[in-house]
Formats: C-alpha cells, structure tokens, sequence
C-alpha cells in the first residue's frame, strides 16, 4: 500500500506503523460519572466497519508525523489522508 | 454411508457407483429450535456436539458460501496444546484430547497426525520462559520437552545453529502437537452432523438478526426470514459484522494472515518448526510442500488478501532459520481473514440478548481449538451454562479484569 501522506507524497505503507482507529483520539473524560464504562468501551471496543475506515498511521521511519488515513478496509483503496491534530479546547472531532 | 476399509474394496469392485454425497443439500425450514451462523470448523462442529452428544434436534448450519471457504480452509493446519494461561492451557488440552478421538468419532479420516512442534529458543531468556511454559503444560495434563542444542541437532540437523545474530540453543518440545488435514476436518464435522440430522445449508447468509423485548426470534437471511428459538454465531473474521445487526460492537479487528506453499518436496521436516527470534513457522504436508507463515499484515481489513512487505518478511524468516529453504520455490499463497481479540483470546458466551450466543475472537489460532470450542459452544447452547474449560471466554472480561492476555502485550489486536 501507498499512503498519500499530505506534505511528503506517496510512501509506502511500510514507513508507518498502523495504530487503529482514528476515534481513539477521543478520549473519554476521566472525571465524567460514567468514566470506568467510557474509558472500557474506548479501550476495548471496535467499530470494525468493512468498507471506509478512519485510521492513525504514524510515520516513524519519516517525518514521524501522525497521520488520519481514510481507507477500504474491503478493497484497501485509500481514499484521503490528513495530518491529524489535537482537539483545540471545545472543539469537536 | 458408514465409511470403512471393506466397503473401500466393495465399491472398487462395482465400480465406485454406490458412493452417496457425504451431506445432504436442503432448503431451509421456516423455523428450527437452533441456528448457527457460518459454516466454518466451528459452527459445523457445534453442530455435531449439540446434536450428537447434547441430543438436540431441529438444528441449522447457515453458510454464506460453500462450507470450508473460510479460514477452516485457509489455515496452516497447526494443531497444539502449549498455552501458559489457566484461561487457556485446560481448554487448549481438552481440544487435543478430542482431536486424538476425532476420526473415530466422525468415521472420517482427518489425517491427524502428532508429528510435534518444536519451538526454538535463541536466548537464556528464552529458553528460561519456555521451561516455564513447559512446566505449566505438564501441570495441566499435556506434554512437554526441553531440548538442549546438541538433541535438537540430532533431530533437526538442517538448522541455522550458528546464526550469528539468532544462535539456536534448543527447543521446547510438544509431541502431541502436529498438523491436521483442515478441509477434511469441516467435511468431516458436516457429514456426521448430517448424518445426525442437521440441515446444512450453504449459500445463505445472514443478513439480520429479528429481535423482539430483548429476546431472538429468528434471522433475516438472503434465501429469507427463518424463525430460530437460539441462535449461535460463530463467522470468525465477520464477527464484528454479523454482530453488529445486533447493535453490538466487540473487542474485536479483523486483519488478515498469509499462508504460503512450496512446491512439493521429498520429507525433509520431521514436524513443525517455530522460529523463537522472528516470526516464521513451517511444516511439511503430506503432499510435500512447505506450509510456512509469519506475521499478520497488521491493519483492519476485509480482503482476504496481504500485502507484499509480510511475504518478504516472513521469507527473509525461512532463510534466517533454514537456508536450505532458498532452494524452494513458492507455489501460491492467499490469506484468510483473522477475528483479532484485545487480549489474544477468544470468546464463547452468552450476549445481552435473549438466545443469542457468540463465538469469536479467534486471532490465528482458532483450528486447533475447533473440537473444543465446538464442544463448548454446544454445551453452552444446550444447558445455558459455560463448559468447565471455557469459563474464562466471556464478553465481560475486560471490564471486569480478567483478560488472557498469553503475550501481555495489552488491548493491541495486531500484536497479539
Ligand atoms: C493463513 C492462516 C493460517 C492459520 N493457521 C492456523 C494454525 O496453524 N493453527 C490454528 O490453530 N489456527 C490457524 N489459523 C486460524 C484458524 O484458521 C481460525 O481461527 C479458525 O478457522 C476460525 O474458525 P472457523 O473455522 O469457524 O472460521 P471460518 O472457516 O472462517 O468460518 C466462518 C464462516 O462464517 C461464514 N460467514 C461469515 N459471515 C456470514 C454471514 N453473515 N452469514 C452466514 N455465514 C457467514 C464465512 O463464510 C465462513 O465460512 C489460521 C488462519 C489463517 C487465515
């Protein structure tokens, strides 16, 4: 697989290593009531979709960027991939 | 058709014509009192067990291709009973045990064959944890060997001993470990559940599950609705799917493992061989090929294909553990589509829902495990209690603590 990193062109998949789903960005509020169901669900539970994923590519053997990577988990087809950023302050994924 | 030696010689002298197909093709019914979704070695063997040792009636295998097209088909065929964990090693022992009376059991023969598995260890390390291993192998009834390297050398001379970066010191040994021919054992398992009644039928596949207060009473399928009092689901690498028409999400990706075949070779492999520094596994079939793997490719997908980076890899594996490999050439390869759990270990539990039932997160592992998560399955179906040796495999371990995490490596599906 290329991955069509956004400053950088296309490289190959291989220089990244492939940390899941792009929704564990978002964390769950520690201090929330339901924090120990939230932090479970977050830790452990999965979409799993076969068709668009959204997913985190860290670019270790490169610019070490991270990178959210919308592919077909049927095909393998990528179909965008962004830098991915921090949540500014109230803002939402 | 009772399958035997003398009726081999009886057909061979009228001419192979009384040989009947070895399951029946049926339409469904419009209801059945138990449902089992996919038609891999587990759900056919859970059909077996309910109907043969549970004595349970009215039961359907639904397929969503033809039966053995999953990973009961695609597997290296690697049979073993060498996990550390309690969670484990006693269900794992238990499903050598029903391997060892399967083809009496199904009257077809499976080509089991114990030909032992030799984990190799490079380091004191190692070779410290796999006495370990071993150790608690024997404490759960299975079998265990420590070779020092000049044994291993006499079993298995073609070794890279003195691989400068990986030197070989020896190996754990499991005897009663060895490889099984995989087809067979999901023909095997059709035609006796057949032949105790079950309706096997392919080209059907789930599409929805119709669930009323909390309770199942049936599954939308592409030939239809068929009512069902309980419904099992065991689709391996689909499981996030199908159970997904059940509003439930799983500690559960789907990634995809490579297998590779030489051509056929002379026997050269006394057994299975597992590389401790890289990975890279490898036996011979009885046909003669190499069946060898490494590593799963390591990101979500549904193709049942790999990429190239794995195939060079997990050759780059073969040359490092045996060089004489190089001077075989790969035939095929292909991929099948791996239900990778949080912790590594599977599930076999009841669900939120009334008469639902789950099966899954099998990783890599799941065809020796056939027999007894068939067997668990089943007593799970029929008595609505866990079998003895599948107490740990529930949905709820994590929140509750007690996941079986064999390499500790936490909730990292692609590490496991
Ligand atoms: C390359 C490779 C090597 C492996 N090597 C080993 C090994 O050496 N040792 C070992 O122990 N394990 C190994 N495994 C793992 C093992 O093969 C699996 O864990 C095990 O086969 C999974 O259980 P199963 O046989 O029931 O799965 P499958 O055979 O995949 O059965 C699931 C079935 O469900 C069907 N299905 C899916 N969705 C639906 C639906 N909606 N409706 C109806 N049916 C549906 C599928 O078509 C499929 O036939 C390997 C796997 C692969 C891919």
């Amino acid at each position: 697989m290329l991955i069509p990193h956004p400053l950088l062109g296309l490289r190959d998949a291989q220089e990244f290593v492939y940390k899941g789903d792009a929704r564990l960005m978002a964390r769950p509020d520690p201090q929330a009531d339901d924090a120990l169901q939230a932090f479970h669900d977050y830790t452990y539970l999965r979409d799993n979709p076969a068709g668009q994923h959204r997913e985190l590519w860290f670019h270790e053997q490169g610019d070490r960027s991270w990178l959210i990577v919308t592919r077909d988990t049927r095909t393998h087809e990528i179909l965008k991939a962004e830098l991915a950023r921090p949540r500014g302050k109230g803002e939402r994924t | 058709m009772r399958y035997s030696g003398l009726r081999i010689i009886k057909e061979a002298l009228t001419g192979h014509k009384g040989w009947t197909p070895a399951w029946r093709d049926v339409a469904p019914q419009n209801q059945y009192d138990f449902i089992i979704v996919g038609g891999g070695g587990h759900g056919l063997a859970t059909a077996h067990y309910l109907a043969k040792v549970y004595g349970k009636a009215r039961i359907a295998v639904l397929e969503k291709g033809w039966i053995g097209g999953g990973n009961v088909g695609r597997n290296t065929t690697i049979i073993r009973s060498n996990y550390l964990l309690p969670g484990n090693e006693p269900f794992y022992e238990f499903s050598m045990k029903l391997w060892e009376g399967l083809e009496q059991d199904l009257n077809y023969n499976a080509m089991v064959s114990q030909r032992g598995i030799m984990n190799l260890f490079h380091t004191d390390g190692q070779r410290d944890a796999y006495r370990r291993r071993g150790n608690a192998m024997i404490l759960h009834g299975s079998d265990a060997e420590l070779l020092d390297q000049e044994q291993l050398r006499k079993e298995a001379p073609f070794l890279n001993f003195d691989n400068a970066r990986f030197p070989i010191k020896g190996a754990l040994v499991h005897r009663r470990g060895g490889t099984v021919r995989h087809d067979a054992v999901a023909w095997g398992y059709a035609r006796s559940a057949d032949r105790h009644g079950v309706d096997i039928i392919q080209n059907c596949e789930v599409t929805g599950f119709k669930i009323e207060n909390g309770k199942i009473l049936g599954v939308e399928t592409s030939r239809g609705f068929i009512g069902a009092g309980k419904v099992g689901v065991a689709v391996a690498g689909s499981s996030s799917k199908v159970m997904s028409y059940a509003d439930m999400r799983l500690p559960i990706e789907s990634h995809v493992l490579q297998a590779f075949v030489s051509e056929g070779l002379k026997p050269v492999l006394p057994g299975v061989i597992t590389f401790g520094a890289g990975h890279f596994y490898v036996s011979q079939s009885d046909k003669g090929g190499l069946v060898f793997g490494g590593d799963i490719d390591g990101y979500n997908t549904y193709a049942q294909r790999g990429n190239l980076p794995v195939v060079e890899d997990v050759c780059e594996g073969g040359m490092a553990l045996m060089p004489m490999i190089g001077r075989a050439r790969l035939l095929r390869m292909w991929g099948g589509l791996m239900d990778m759990s949080m912790d590594g270990s599977p599930f076999i539990d009841k669900t939120h829902i009334d008469g639902l039932y789950f099966n899954g997160g099998w990783c890599y592992g799941g065809f020796k495990a056939t027999p007894a998560s068939g067997y668990a399955f089943a007593h799970l179906l029929a008595t609505d209690t866990p079998h003895d040796t599948a107490t740990a495999y529930r949905l709820d371990r994590f929140i509750s603590g007690h996941m079986i995490d064999e390499k500790g490596v936490g909730a990292q599906p692609n590490l496991h």
